[in-house]
């Protein structure tokens, strides 16, 4: 498991985890992969595996509604983002695709290179070498979208019921 | 009980509900849903859903080709293409092809996003309503298309920021001005999740001055920026046939509770420039005069109306571009275009050296029109200056009212529009 710490950038924006010249070409996991993080990270794309962990500053997801950069990091297994804050559209386009945020300015201020890492989903806690800290979880309402496995599968499960009750 | 602030009062109203508070998540039928070029990847998502389900309402969404239009690659063409026929297949009235305008303006002119209702968008800038009074905000693709297939969404109840406004705007400087200003004092995650309204003087603001306000919400963060409902917009509802009958503001309660409360006075605004590479990176124009500009770049859903092109041209009548630069011009939509070719003001950009683009998105996103070069910087009227933004990682984006860009086409530098 590799650890991308970006935790000194705040403002890592749409358009340096997914460049908007490639939004109307690229839509698939396959075409979103190669240019994931491009202008903030150029080894990113091709060094990243599945379960690696992201830290960043404040504001992570900022700009654009594009979901190339949820998508992509979703689809090469990004176990989970952790930054000391996100931007709003990011963040529910996170929970569409079922994609781990962790909202914990002080485990990114914690985290330094070598420190062991290790997420408690269920009870929301992150522990950072010794410390371990919480981290707010979803309100139920919206647990119940992540659970499914995001928006669609969520949107489908509803309908579905709707079919059979009519 | 204090009162409610407008984004708790017309998301009460939404779901049925006499009172929200921050932070509580309510389900919605939203008005309008927005999807422009990106609706043939949304649709995509959902073709056998389509299928099975069918589609929620066919007045639901507003589809607007808009962002690469007209299509730069056989790609981009099959992505208009699969729009045109979904738009066929389900009977959608409200499509507009390409060369209609730029989707937050067309959302606007058509009267899609009236005062009070609730419009969502797959894309950022969808908070531009906010400027007539309607709770408006992006979302993501996939939210999109849920939406197409049940209507329905959820919302966290935001807190609010309360903006109040006092005295006019001077001369030559303008919303686009005060609105950078406001986003490097607060920055790009001042207002983060949470509803910005503005209060005070705000009848000397147009309708397009608003449009400018709002539509940068988004880059503090916020989940809507709104304007309370007055004669400015009624007037401009009245030029659109819109009788003030058919819609139902809301405003925030005189008690209601705010996060953080500021108050700005217009007349001490100066002309400001964000640089790269960030909005809330904005300084007085003094502050970067002189910087050379390869690139002048006006228009946008931003400041893309027939106002930015009247003061523009006051500025570059009679004048040219000087060689060391260029000036692009991007109308907002077509009825912008056809105004500023009747007035005449359109003959006054070109001849001064203006390059007329088509109206939509054009070099704003980098796809196409207008890409920038390594190592060059671009003075321009869009809403974000993001490295890589305008297609090249290595080139500068500054952002700046109409007045300051036009004003610097005249001498290929940062000048301030005041000196002109």
């Amino acid at each position: 498991m590799t650890i991308w710490f970006y935790g000194n950038q705040d403002g890592i924006n749409t358009d340096m985890l997914f460049p908007g010249k490639y939004t109307y070409t690229c839509a698939t996991a396959d075409e979103i992969k190669p240019h994931l993080l491009e202008d903030l990270d150029p080894n990113f794309a091709q060094s990243v595996q599945k379960d690696d962990l992201i830290f960043a500053g404040k504001n992570f997801g900022c700009g654009s509604s594009r979901e190339q950069p949820v998508l992509g990091l979703k689809s090469v297994g990004i176990q989970a983002v952790i930054a000391k804050s996100f931007a709003r559209i990011f963040y529910r386009a996170a929970i569409n695709q079922g994609l781990l945020l962790i909202e914990s300015p002080e485990a990114v201020d914690a985290y330094s290179p070598g420190k062991p890492v290790s997420i408690d989903f269920i009870n929301g806690r992150i522990t950072v070498g010794e410390d371990t800290f919480g981290f707010p979880t979803l309100p139920e309402e919206v647990t119940a979208i992540r659970e499914a496995g995001g928006l669609l599968e969520y949107t489908r499960k509803f309908l579905d019921s709707r079919l059979k009750n009519t | 009980m204090s009162g409610m602030t407008f984004a708790e009062k017309i998301l009460a109203r939404k779901a049925g509900k006499t009172k929200v508070v921050p932070g509580q998540i309510v389900f919605i039928y939203p008005d309008h849903l927005l999807t422009h070029d990106n609706t043939s990847a949304i649709i995509g998502k959902i073709s056998k859903d389509l299928e099975i389900y069918g589609l929620y309402n066919r007045d639901l969404p507003v589809i607007v080709l808009d962002h690469v239009i007209p299509a730069s690659s056989d790609k981009t063409a099959k992505g208009h293409h699969s729009v045109r026929k979904f738009v066929q297949k389900y009977g959608i009235r409200n499509f507009f092809d390409i060369g209609r305008g730029i989707c937050h303006q067309v959302v606007l002119e058509e009267g899609l996003a009236l005062p009070g209702q609730v419009v969502v968008g797959s894309d950022s800038h969808t908070c531009s309503y906010g400027a007539v009074g309607c709770f408006s905000t992006g979302i993501d693709r996939t939210e999109a298309a849920a939406l197409l297939l049940t209507g329905k969404t959820w919302f966290k109840v935001p807190i609010s920021i309360k903006i109040s406004l006092k005295n006019r705007l001077p001369a030559t400087v303008s919303a686009k001005d005060f609105i950078l200003k406001l986003i490097s004092d607060i920055g790009a995650d001042g207002a983060d999740y949470k509803s910005v309204e503005f209060h005070g003087a705000l009848e000397a603001l147009s309708i397009s001055d608003r449009i400018t306000i709002a539509n940068m919400g988004i880059e503090m963060g916020a989940k809507t920026a709104v304007f309370p409902v007055d004669e400015v917009t009624e007037e401009f509802f009245r030029h659109l046939n819109i009788d003030k009958n058919s819609y139902d503001p809301i405003w925030a309660d005189e008690d209601a509770v705010y996060e953080r409360c500021l108050t700005y006075d217009l007349s001490e605004i100066v002309p400001m420039v964000s640089k790269p590479h960030a909005v809330d990176k904005g300084v007085p124009v003094s502050d970067v005069l002189d910087l050379h500009v390869d690139q002048c770049f006006l228009g946008t859903c931003t400041n893309g109306r027939v106002e930015d092109f009247r003061n523009a041209a006051t500025l570059l009548t009679g004048k040219t571009v000087h060689p060391d630069t260029r000036l692009l011009i991007l109308p907002a939509s077509r009825q912008v275009l056809s105004e500023i070719i009747h007035d005449g003001t359109l003959t006054a950009l070109v001849e001064a050296g203006g390059v007329l683009l088509p109206p939509g998105c054009g070099p704003c996103l980098g796809a196409h029109q207008g890409v920038l070069a390594p190592g060059e910087r671009c003075l321009s009227t869009a809403n974000r200056n993001f490295k890589g933004r305008m297609g090249c990682p290595d080139a500068e984006i500054y952002l700046a009212s109409p007045e300051t860009v036009a004003a610097s086409a005249i001498y290929g530098k940062i000048t301030d529009p005041r000196t002109v």
